[in-house]
């Protein structure tokens, strides 16, 4: 026995390190018939590593006090050495995160990858989702420019329509009457800490889930249900070597983009990193046009698309939380006997596509001012947004949907 | 554990009274944390009422002061600017300030102010909170024809007129908040306390 097969069995006596390998990766088996959108998963998470990794090194030069914070930035972005790629490896790295969840969940949807027995793994995806949400936003506050301070004056004063308690409730989240010192401290510590914790804590939970039920395919085929006599799925092969190194060939590519994004146009014209952020926050002055960062603008023009009713803009407000809350309801509201696109009919196909077209379109309207036809674009792609999830459990029972092959497809 | 002869009742009593025990603990410590989060000493203290001498302000003319880092306008109306208000009744929605909570009892009617010339308000947005715009001039090409000078919301669009009144149909709820504040001079006054109360 060689030195480091005495020192596997040491740790393996005290540590289920082997068996750990096995069980999700090695011995670990997934359906062979993974596609271009299985690679978004493996890549979220490579993305958070990198979010943790630069997050901590800006950690070491930033200060979040109200007076330092603005000049912090600036210290990493001219003075510290190589800080102005770790800065942008962060900032590049957050849109980045948003453009692969979004792909992961589209990738969902399509697939039917959050049905039963998925409830859980999508649960979990759609907890992290939302963890991320506030990590971004949360973020966002840090480098204390004018977008940063009005961004998050707009976002929470959201809770101040909440009837009865919420003005109270608006400041005792902010520590204050308006953002200030006391808001950024806290963000920040919810940023690197607090946040980060429940981040790889629902990560954990998202993969043990995930492995526990086994992956769904593009075909939505069961392979469990077809296994040999060694009680391997016939249709499954182990994840590591197989789609480690095929997930290795998805990282190039994505960093190709990735890099090309941070080396060339880090601020990609105000879609990463907004104009007006470069200037030092001021609670005197509102920027002229103020919007969010691309990745929260489809809700925030839901938000804008719900008039005001009863002398309060509350409905709007919780226009903007069904819209995450119906996210979370998708594997009850879906009544298709098949998983898959491919043996769906065409309602759903429809109904899909009318969903992303209002999500891309409600996107694009969050950034433009609210008003005349922007207004009421607004009010019917939101409409339509609600229509996939309200109507589903309808069109999706009615679909006429196409016989499910026993094993995988080689499509 | 050993099952023979057990009293799951008593077991079920003891294991009740534990967790509910344990939870009034925890929702006892969980106390100071909340606490935490309300505005401190210092934010409080910054939210003291502050002296404003406005004796410099020209007719038409804004300046902005800090009350509880809150942006607070005092606004110097003209005579045509208080004629032009009587003329928006019918298009704000609130015009006599009857919503209780956006002004301190003592402030009334179309003017809302003390002293009919000088507005005095919290410049932030009743709708999600930005500090609206003041555009005075009459008629600009952005605002259309029928605007006789007010305070526009870049955030979300919301218009206000002279005396902080909400028009209709705009995101904003209700008029601008008009903080409590009181004359020392003829041209000082303090916001944060109180008419009669200094």
């Amino acid at each position: 026995m060689s030195m480091l097969e005495k020192t596997l069995g040491w740790v393996d006596d005290r540590f289920p390190l082997s068996k750990m390998w096995n069980d999700h990766m090695a011995a670990y088996y997934a359906p062979k018939n993974f596609n271009f959108w299985y690679f978004f998963g493996s890549l979220a998470l490579l993305v958070l590593v990198m979010q943790i990794v630069t997050g901590v090194f800006l950690t070491m030069n930033y200060n979040p006090d109200e007076a330092l914070a603005f000049a912090s930035v600036e210290y990493i972005m001219r003075d510290v050495e190589w800080g102005w790629l770790i800065r942008y490896l962060h900032s590049t790295g957050a849109s980045a995160f948003f453009i692969i969840i979004y792909l992961h969940m589209f990738r969902g949807l399509m697939y039917g990858s959050y049905k039963k027995p998925r409830e859980l793994i999508w649960l979990f995806g759609m907890f992290i989702y939302l963890a991320l949400m506030a990590e971004a936003f949360m973020g966002y506050l840090l480098p204390w420019g004018q977008m940063s301070y009005w961004g998050a004056q707009v976002i929470i004063s959201l809770f101040g329509a909440v009837p009865f308690v919420g003005e109270e409730l608006a400041i005792w989240i902010r520590g204050d009457f308006v953002i200030s010192g006391a808001t950024l401290n806290r963000f920040f510590a919810f940023h690197v800490i607090a946040l980060p914790i429940v981040l790889l804590g629902l990560v954990v939970a998202h993969i043990i889930a995930l492995h526990e039920v086994g992956s769904n395919n593009p075909d939505g085929v069961e392979i469990k249900k077809v296994k040999g006599e060694d009680g391997i799925p016939l249709d499954g092969i182990p994840f590591h070597p197989y789609y480690s190194v095929k997930d290795i060939v998805g990282v190039v590519v994505f960093l190709f983009f990735f890099s090309a994004v941070v080396f060339f146009m880090p601020e990609l014209s105000g879609w990463f990193l907004e104009k007006d952020n470069f200037l030092p926050a001021n609670g005197l002055k509102t920027p002229e046009h103020i919007v969010p960062l691309w990745y929260f603008t489809p809700f925030y023009a839901i938000l804008r698309a719900v008039p005001t009713m009863f002398q309060s803009q509350f409905p709007g407000v919780v226009a903007m939380g069904l819209s995450i809350v119906f996210l979370f309801l998708l594997p009850w509201l879906d009544r298709s006997p098949v998983k898959s696109i491919r043996y769906r009919g065409w309602i759903y196909k429809f109904a899909l596509a009318v969903f992303v077209i209002s999500f891309i379109a409600l996107g694009k309207l969050g950034t433009l001012p609210a008003g005349g036809i922007y207004l009421t674009l607004s009010q019917i792609f939101s409409g339509l947004y609600f229509a996939f999830f309200i109507l589903m459990p309808w069109y999706t029972s009615i679909d006429k949907t196409k016989p499910v092959p026993e094993r995988v497809t080689s499509k | 554990m050993s099952t023979d002869g057990v009293d799951n009742s008593k077991r079920r009593f003891l294991t009740a009274a534990t967790v509910a025990v344990g939870a009034v603990g925890a929702g006892f410590v969980a106390v100071p944390f909340l606490k935490s989060w309300s505005p401190s000493a210092k934010a409080l203290a910054a939210g003291a009422p502050v002296e404003v001498d406005f004796s410099k302000l020209q007719p038409g003319q804004l300046m902005r002061v800090l009350w509880q880092k809150k942006p607070i306008w005092i606004l110097n109306r003209t005579d045509q600017n208080l004629e032009d208000l009587v003329k928006l009744n019918d298009k704000v929605v609130d015009p006599n300030s009857e919503v209780a909570t956006q002004q301190p009892d003592y402030i009334k009617g179309i003017n809302r102010s003390l002293k009919d010339k000088y507005l005095v308000a919290i410049g932030i947005c009743t709708h999600l909170g930005c500090s609206p715009t003041y555009r005075p001039e009459v008629a600009p090409e952005d605002m259309g024809p029928d605007w006789l000078g007010g305070f526009y919301c870049p955030c979300h669009g919301s218009k206000f007129d002279l005396a902080g009144r909400v028009y209709k149909n705009v995101p904003a709820p209700t008029n601008l908040v008009i903080p409590p504040y009181t004359y020392l001079t003829d041209t000082t006054l303090v916001v944060g306390i109180d008419e009669g109360a200094a």
